[in-house]
């Protein structure tokens, strides 16, 4: 390793390398490992006995996970859904109006969470457009499970679409024109040809929108009420747990939401070295396709 | 192609129209509520609703921690991402992907662990109090946590940037006499600016809206340490819904504004830089 330091232009001097390997480890040290470390120390500080308890102990505490587990994959199917249509429609066709689409798929990730959870309420509240006819029919959105899925579903809005959309385009159309010329029909299409092209793409998607949705905090805030063991999400909790000094409480729900990010980045990792190495394959086979 | 493609695929209604509906009933529709709520607002009350000192303070408060953050992850962004691409050392892989966990971890927890590692009593907070820095309940922490969410955003702009700059240039550079620094600072950096502008507006609008981590480590003080998102909610509480959705509208203004920018900006260096 001591000669390309004197030849290659484009290394750098040994001390000026480890100076800033140091100061960039430094960086994310402070900034990114000691936080995570900590969440787990404070966690499991009194013992596994204690952080077991704190979890199962506490009814309210279970409620919150267990509805976590059901608005997140609400919203998740909702998005799954929109974001096949959406890619579909502006990745295989020309239409007028299919930028102007693309960049208002984008606009949630522009919206404060905060904002996002109030037009909910200025639509769906008491005082909203829609309030005094669902308080007619008896219906509950805001302060209820389904306002709950519907900031939730908002706010994770862009993530599918925008991982399909320029995954389709680079994979191009010409199989499924293909498949559709030999007589397949829409789902058989879909089924046997663009999803297994797309599904690691789709994996990626959905990972990232599940991690938003069960983490979001500023839009289900504004729309939840507060209401303990009704309306709290997973994070919702943590903040009344700290509100009500219970750290050790609100460090082990923390502590559920660090591992689900911890799985998250090992999953996106994965995908993310798979999709390297099918590229470097897929090149290699076309570099030896063009040899013979 | 798109003809061929529409006599031949299947679902191009079906996919356009389900995807104009869900894109109208869940965000267009409910962003142009707020928009005609505020606009129900005879507009002195809004104006007074939006101009109250503390509403001034916050937006000030917002927009310029936003903008302390956004810079200081420029700064680190170019550090992390330059060692990352140009350097091998142990653990790189590990490395690099913890730098996507601003993106993974939610936010409420983010505020939590930051506001319980710098008080006087946490982990940072015990070298750091004794020096007079508060780290904890401060602008400071607003800065701080901003700066632990926008994190990856100027990294991962730079990154494949960085990797696509073309050997023969620096080479070329070398040759032609220039000491290193001079290639760093005057071949390499320059063809970093339009990532470096776009990884900073991205940033910068992510600041500008976040809510979960701050709340934990502000304090909250009108006036201090409250940024405009905290005043929404806390406007919400007092069940003044009109204040609080003039307040949001200033918001989304200031983000839909970003966003333009952003585009332009973009359009520009592609032009300038291609």
């Amino acid at each position: 390793m001591s000669t390309p330091e004197k030849t290659n232009p484009r290394s750098d001097p040994r001390w000026v390398r480890v100076a800033l390997i140091a100061a960039a480890l430094g960086v994310i040290g402070v900034l990114i490992v000691i936080p995570l470390v900590d969440v787990f120390v404070e966690a499991f500080g009194r013992g596994l006995g204690a952080y077991w308890q704190t979890l199962t102990g506490d009814a309210d505490t279970q409620a919150a996970i267990r509805l976590t587990l059901t608005v997140a994959p609400i919203a998740l199917a909702l998005n799954l859904i929109f974001g096949i249509a959406a890619a579909w429609a502006i990745s295989r066709f020309r239409f007028p109006g299919r930028t102007l689409l693309t960049a208002l798929i984008d606009l949630p990730f522009s919206v404060s969470p905060v904002v996002a959870g109030l037009i909910f309420v200025l639509i769906f509240g008491l005082q909203g457009y829609l309030g005094p006819w669902l308080r007619a029919h008896d219906w509950r959105i805001i302060f209820a499970t389904p306002g709950l899925v519907l900031a939730t579903t908002f706010v994770t809005f862009p993530f599918i679409a925008r991982e399909l959309i320029p995954l389709m385009e680079a994979i191009g159309a010409d199989e499924e024109i293909a498949a559709a010329s030999l007589g397949a029909s829409g789902w058989q299409l879909f089924r046997r040809v663009t999803l297994p092209n797309i599904k690691w793409g789709l994996v990626y998607g959905i990972i990232l929108c599940n991690a938003r949705a069960m983490g979001e905090f500023g839009a289900v805030y504004v729309v939840s009420g507060h209401i303990t063991g009704r309306t709290d999400t997973m994070p919702l909790r943590v903040e009344k747990l700290f509100q009500e000094y219970n750290t050790p409480g609100a460090f082990a729900v923390a502590s559920l939401l660090a591992s689900l990010a911890l799985v998250t980045l090992a999953v996106k990792t994965a995908l993310e070295w798979k999709t390297r190495r099918d590229l470097a394959e897929a090149a290699r086979l076309r570099s030896e396709g063009d040899a013979a | 192609m798109n003809d061929v493609n529409r006599r031949v695929l299947p679902g191009f209604r079906l996919s356009l129209g389900y995807t104009l509906a869900y894109l109208g009933v869940l965000v267009l529709v409910p962003l142009a509520a707020c928009f005609s709520k505020a606009a129900t607002l005879p507009f002195d009350r809004f104006w007074a609703a939006v101009s109250t000192e503390r509403a001034i303070a916050a937006y000030e408060l917002t927009v310029g921690a936003s903008l302390v953050s956004a810079a200081i992850n420029v700064v680190l962004g170019v550090l992390v991402a330059w060692v990352l691409v140009r350097y091998e050392f142990p653990l790189k892989r590990l490395v690099d992907s913890l730098v996507d966990l601003p993106f993974a971890l939610p936010t409420a927890v983010a505020g939590l662990v930051y506001s319980s590692l710098y008080v006087e009593s946490g982990w940072l907070g015990r070298f750091l109090v004794p020096l007079g820095i508060q780290a904890a309940y401060s602008r400071l922490a607003i800065v701080l946590v901003l700066v632990f969410v926008g994190f990856p955003f100027v990294v991962r702009t730079l990154e494949p940037v960085l990797e696509r700059i073309d050997a023969d240039i620096e080479e070329a550079a070398a040759c032609l006499g220039a000491t290193r620094l001079q290639t760093v600072t005057r071949v390499i950096f320059p063809s970093l600016y339009p990532a470096l502008v776009t990884g900073f507006a991205l940033s910068f609008a992510r600041a500008l809206g976040e809510y979960g981590s701050v709340v934990f480590v502000s304090g909250n003080m009108p006036f201090k340490t409250e940024i405009a998102p905290v005043l929404i909610v806390a406007r919400l509480e007092e069940f003044a819904y009109a204040e609080a959705t003039a307040i949001a509208v200033v918001l989304l203004v200031i983000s839909f504004s970003v966003l333009v920018v952003v585009n332009l900006l973009e359009r520009w260096s592609k032009r300038v830089y291609a």
